[in-house]
């Protein structure tokens, strides 16, 4: 057993409300430069949808992730033979079409145009030739489902559904659709890592995260196909790869990330989880349908004598195993079985989890009662609220999001997987809101949450952990001290008095 | 001195200690700078083409001169048979032709697609044209001078090693005809600009790939110690 901590973050997708504010605070901090305008370490997608860059996840387009076959495991993207010969051009790459061409408006025009009978309009122009230009597409053209119809149906994860259910998804005024934020996903098995002809990205041990090492990066490109989530991108003015570095010089000073940080839903929990290294190879060689549980499995328990041991051999400290022990990550991936990564099939282990969202539910349920009764159209249903959550417990296959397609987005297609995680989140809902709303709770209810596998203190931590956290719940940092490694590196006091730690160069690109 | 001495006598060893004393120093001080910059992001089509074909053909036909220049008598008895001679011209042509093909995509690439040219600085071009013209002084010779792989042993290779040996013989390339002279100047120019351009990114070729393991995990605090 080798145990290493990761810094892992949580998504509720229930408590995203889509505003971007997260993407925004990332871009501000880190990708507001030249050649990064297109990039979006943290973007926000509306699913269904193509998301972005356009179509990510057809990986027979884009070769991203792993592939298991025969007992092997290979990169979808090539050998390492492949690799050396496709330096020259890498069929694989997305095109900055595959994104967007960035622009912003001439806004000197406002002051300047000449007196005439017109207001004038500041013209879009593209950021990187600076030429006029007219916007075709963006990082989120298919915000909330608008404009197209075509980007929700040409979403990959609709494979295997119903056509049936497929239409459902698109009805006029039962439209549904719910939001996906993506980082990074600093993979324990990461394929840019693996795909990259220098050996430029490379897993911090300490935490997990995945950086470029941009002076050993010669913008070869292959991360960037190599990627199945499409979250390393190239930088076209300095030619070095960049990506999410999960805000790591935050993190070292004890802060959550930006996008963590800012989130307006405060849907995203940062914690600790230890894993077991000398098992992620295992984890990654199992049949798509034992991919999650066996992710699941290397994630161990901070409270087990023997994990705590074989992690302070490896280094730990007692400030790491605390903050392991009181993390949320760890409370809503593996003590409640809550959440999943995104697109497990991938194999790339990916440690960022989703708790998946309930919400858009209940319509086909209560189209289904309604025709029952008779009623057709917009008539609400005369039916109380509470009876109908309880209709949905037993029908979750007519919810409004269809199991099937959260399942491909988050079990590789297993719905048994979903289900019981939207039944807990059911359950919990239910007993709250009889419980704050109704006066009491009926025998119905607690029947509902034991049958979830949720014991009343649970449903309660859950709810908790859910609505009411405070910012030292939701971030569970664990000390780096960073201040000691910097002591290793160079001695402070031989740079006392001065303004830093010497000269750094600025990242421009050799002629 | 005359022009000849000082172009194929002195200006060889300038040119090499640039090449080698500006690369060693930019890979120690300004490591983020040795590489070369990518456009695929910004147009994929026409660099195929012609990516694909400059950098196959310099590399195959740089091999072939290397060849010559390690393995003259080899050479010399390869085409001791006619249809070998025919073979071994006819691939060299060919290869030098794709080279030049490919370079001249990538040249009008490079003025023409609006985005590439907002990515592109004065040595980008520069080094285009080089390349082009030495592609094209090689074909030529290739061309008019038949045949290259029977001189090359007899005048290059003597010339190359004399160099290399830092007992310069540049009277030999004396009496060349100009296309020859040109080609082998327009190689010392290359050599001289190497340091100070993308083509550094030659040194960058990642052969280590092929034993590296697959995953790479760094411990910031021992990696520090
Ligand atoms: S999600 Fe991040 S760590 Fe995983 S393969 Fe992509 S870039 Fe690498
Ligand atoms: S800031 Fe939070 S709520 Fe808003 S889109 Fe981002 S993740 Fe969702």
């Amino acid at each position: 057993m080798k145990v290493r901590a990761h810094v892992s973050m949580l998504f509720h997708l229930d408590k995203c409300i889509g505003c971007h504010t997260c993407s925004i605070a990332c871009k501000n901090l880190w990708t507001d430069r030249k050649g990064a305008e297109y990039m979006w370490w943290n973007n926000v997608e509306t699913r269904p949808g193509t998301g972005y860059p356009t179509g990510w996840e057809d990986q027979e387009r884009f070769r991203g992730g792993w592939e298991y076959k025969d007992g092997h495991l290979d990169l979808r993207l090539h050998s390492r033979a492949q690799g050396l010969f496709r330096l020259f051009f890498n069929p694989a790459l997305p095109s900055l079409d595959d994104y967007y061409e960035p622009y912003t408006f001439r806004y000197s025009d406002l002051f300047t145009s000449p007196e005439g009978e017109d207001q004038p309009t500041a013209i879009p122009i593209s950021m990187i030739t600076g030429e006029p230009m007219t916007p075709g597409a963006g990082p989120n053209w298919d915000d909330d489902l608008s404009g197209s119809p075509l980007y929700a149906a040409n979403d990959p994860n609709l494979k295997g559904l119903d056509p049936e259910v497929q239409a459902q998804l698109s009805e006029i005024e039962g439209v549904v659709f719910q939001y996906l934020p993506r980082i990074c996903n600093h993979c324990l098995n990461p394929a840019c890592v693996a795909a990259c002809p220098s050996g430029a990205i490379y897993k911090r041990a300490e935490d997990g995260v995945v950086l470029v090492n941009e002076n050993k990066c010669k913008a070869w490109r292959m991360c960037v196909a190599a990627c199945p989530y499409k979250k390393v991108y190239y930088n076209w003015a300095t030619g070095k790869s960049e990506k999410c570095i999960l805000c790591f010089p935050r993190l070292e000073t004890g802060q959550a990330p930006a996008c963590a940080h800012s989130c307006v839903g405060r849907i995203r929990y940062m914690g600790v989880l230890l894993y077991d290294a000398d098992r992620i190879p295992e984890a990654a060689m199992v049949p798509d349908e034992r991919l999650v549980e066996s992710q699941l499995d290397i994630i161990l328990d901070p409270f087990d004598p023997e994990v705590i041991a074989a992690a302070r051999a490896e280094g730990l400290d007692e400030g790491w195993i605390k903050a392991a022990q009181n993390s949320p990550l760890y409370k809503f991936v593996k003590v409640w079985r809550l959440a999943l990564p995104l697109h497990p099939e991938y194999r790339t282990l990916a440690m960022m989890f989703y708790v998946p969202p309930l919400s858009p539910v209940v319509a086909t349920v209560e189209k289904a009662l309604r025709a029952s009764q008779g009623n057709g159209g917009l008539v609400r249903l005369d039916l109380p609220e509470s009876n109908l959550d309880f209709e949905l417990y037993d029908n979750l296959e007519k919810a409004r999001m269809p199991v099937e397609y959260l399942a491909n987005l988050f079990a590789a297609g297993k719905k048994e997987l979903i289900v019981p995680i939207l039944k807990k989140l059911l359950a919990v809902r239910l007993l709250k809101r009889q419980e704050s709303l109704e006066g009491g709770v009926t025998e119905k209810a607690l029947r509902v949450l034991a049958d979830a596998g949720l014991t009343l203190e649970e449903a309660e931590a859950i709810y908790r952990l859910t609505t009411l956290p405070t910012l030292e719940e939701r971030f569970v940092l664990p000390p780096y001290h960073r201040e000691m490694a910097a002591e290793v590196w160079k001695d402070p006091l031989a740079a006392k008095g001065e303004a830093g730690f010497g000269y750094v160069q600025p990242p421009v690109r050799g002629e | 001195m005359n022009w000849n001495t000082l172009l194929f006598g002195v200006f060889p060893y300038i040119a090499l200690t640039l090449a080698v004393g500006v690369t060693a120093y930019r890979m120690v001080y300004r490591p983020f700078s040795v590489s070369a910059q990518s456009s695929q992001l910004l147009e994929q089509k026409r660099l195929f083409f012609g990516s694909t074909a400059m950098h196959w053909g310099l590399v195959l036909v740089l091999l072939g001169h290397l060849l010559a220049l390690l393995l003259p008598k080899g050479l010399l008895l390869w085409n001791a048979v006619p249809v070998r001679l025919y073979l071994l011209e006819i691939t060299g042509l060919g290869l030098g032709f794709w080279a030049l093909v490919g370079t001249y995509v990538l040249l009008a690439r490079r003025i023409s697609v609006a985005r590439v040219r907002a990515a592109s600085t004065g040595m980008d071009y520069l080094v285009l044209v080089l390349i082009l013209l030495s592609a094209l002084s090689g074909v030529l010779t290739a061309l008019f001078y038949r045949y290259g792989s029977f001189w090359f042993p007899a005048v290059m290779t003597p010339y190359l090693w004399s160099v290399l040996t830092l007992q310069p013989r540049p009277e030999l390339l004396l009496d060349l005809p100009f296309w020859i002279k040109f080609h082998v100047f327009n190689f010392w120019l290359l050599v001289a600009v190497f340091p100070f351009s993308r083509l550094v990114h030659v040194i960058t070729v990642p052969l280590g790939y092929l034993l590296r393991p697959w995953q790479i995990v760094v411990w910031v605090r021992k990696l520090a110690r």
